[in-house]
């Protein structure tokens, strides 16, 4: 099965550890990721002000760039992506004016009207290849993982974009189970992490992050899966200094729920990039006898 | 205000100060006026006492308000339609090329593009 990806900016750098592993996992279930063939940065935040149309031009362009390839649907791994094209797939979808207005000033492209499915990668797991298949495919269980799942904000809000419930989601649980590890609930999984605050309000970011390590931690996690590249970035490479600086400074591995998906489909761990993710995963992984040391 | 419900789209008046918005927000223990504070400055047409507060430039837009608001506000798009009135006086929260070298160095991009695109004009 073929179907349109669109990666996003930070998976093609600093976050190649999740492109590289869900293009290689996807290979493994029999489904082809299709990088489009142009595309752009959607933006990365969702433009809130309901008289800013430029900022709808990006997101928009690249659901053109789909329906071009004459693809109905598209794929993302990044939370932020998700979030940013499926909002604005749904303006186009739901404001009539605002429709003709974008269409009018991108005059050189196809049409739009919406088109195009918005589809993140764990809800495709979940509805086209399923549980159960998924459980079946597995080749190295990750039986003795005892792991949380963070959702973050863009995954589960608002309502109307939502793949899971904003309170209670269960989709990571479901997917982590499937792949056999021990799924540690923590209620601080629907944090905000923070966000860009990392940058502007660092300390802001992380007494957040500090309880969503230190919350995980308590209740017996040993790694934490997320499947955002800037939830990644404070939860991973900033989470020492965070857990210092307002909590007991103990710190846990983090991974991309597509890193976990490769290794227990048995993908070359090469792919899964360690080397740039938090300084433990390999390590932690290795103990369990899941990748090589 | 009547600037701010022209830029967010949303009804300010029927915030009925419960405070639920604030009870769950996660930058609550750093904001200098509470969500809901914000939401009755605003209603009263307060732009200045909001200047002065950090509360807007805190916000991260996580939603957690907008999906338990029983009054069905979308907050967030309250606390950008506030940010953008004093961004579009061409004044910058935070200015990019005072933010050091060894900062951005290991910044990815979307937190460099997140963050210009909610903190500068």
């Amino acid at each position: 099965m073929k179907i349109a990806y669109y990666p996003g900016c930070t998976l093609k750098t600093s976050a190649k550890n999740l492109n590289d592993s869900a293009v290689a996992a996807m290979a493994k279930l029999g489904v082809e990721l299709v990088e489009l063939d142009r595309w752009n940065c959607c933006g990365a935040v969702y433009s809130l002000a309901d008289d800013d149309l430029l900022h709808q031009v990006a997101p928009v362009r690249d659901l053109i760039r789909v329906k071009d390839m004459g693809y109905d649907k598209v794929i993302t791994v990044c939370s932020m992506c998700y979030n940013t094209l499926a909002r604005a797939n749904n303006l186009v979808r739901n404001d009539e004016e605002k429709r003709y207005t974008l269409n009018s000033f991108m005059e050189e492209e196809t049409d739009y009207n919406g088109e195009v499915e918005v589809v993140h990668l764990l809800t495709f797991l979940k509805d086209e290849i399923g549980w159960g298949k998924l459980k079946e495919k597995v080749t190295k269980p990750l039986s003795d993982l005892k792991i949380s799942p963070y959702y973050g904000c863009t995954l589960t809000r608002p309502r109307d974009i939502a793949i899971d419930s904003a309170d209670n989601p269960r989709i990571m649980h479901d997917f982590l189970e499937a792949l056999g590890a021990q799924v540690v609930n923590n209620p601080a999984g629907i944090e905000c992490c923070g966000s860009y605050q990392i940058l502007s309000n660092p300390d802001a970011a992380y007494s957040n992050i500090n309880k969503i390590i230190s919350t995980a931690i308590n209740r017996g996690a040993e790694a934490i899966a997320s499947s955002c590249p800037l939830c990644e970035f404070s939860l991973g490479k900033r989470q020492k200094q965070a857990t210092e600086k307002f909590g007991d400074g103990k710190t846990l591995p983090t991974f991309y729920f597509t890193q976990l998906l490769a290794v227990a489909l048995g993908v070359d761990d090469a792919l899964m990039h360690f080397e740039i993710g938090h300084e433990k995963s390999r390590e932690l992984l290795a103990s369990k006898n899941l990748v090589g040391a | 205000m009547e600037k701010v419900k022209e830029i967010s789209g949303e009804n300010i008046d029927k915030c009925m100060q419960c405070g639920t918005c604030s009870g769950g927000c996660p930058m609550i223990d750093v904001l200098q006026i509470t969500p809901r504070g914000i939401m009755h400055l605003s209603a009263l047409g307060q732009e200045q006492k909001i200047a002065k507060a950090n509360t807007i430039w805190m916000c991260a837009s996580c939603n957690t308000c907008a999906v338990r608001c029983p009054r069905g506000i979308d907050i967030p798009k309250v606390m950008e339609a506030m940010r953008q009135i004093f961004l579009r006086k061409n004044v910058n929260y935070i200015e990019p090329n005072q933010i050091p070298d060894e900062v951005l160095e290991d910044m990815p991009q979307i937190v460099m593009v997140s963050c210009f695109r909610k903190h500068t004009a």
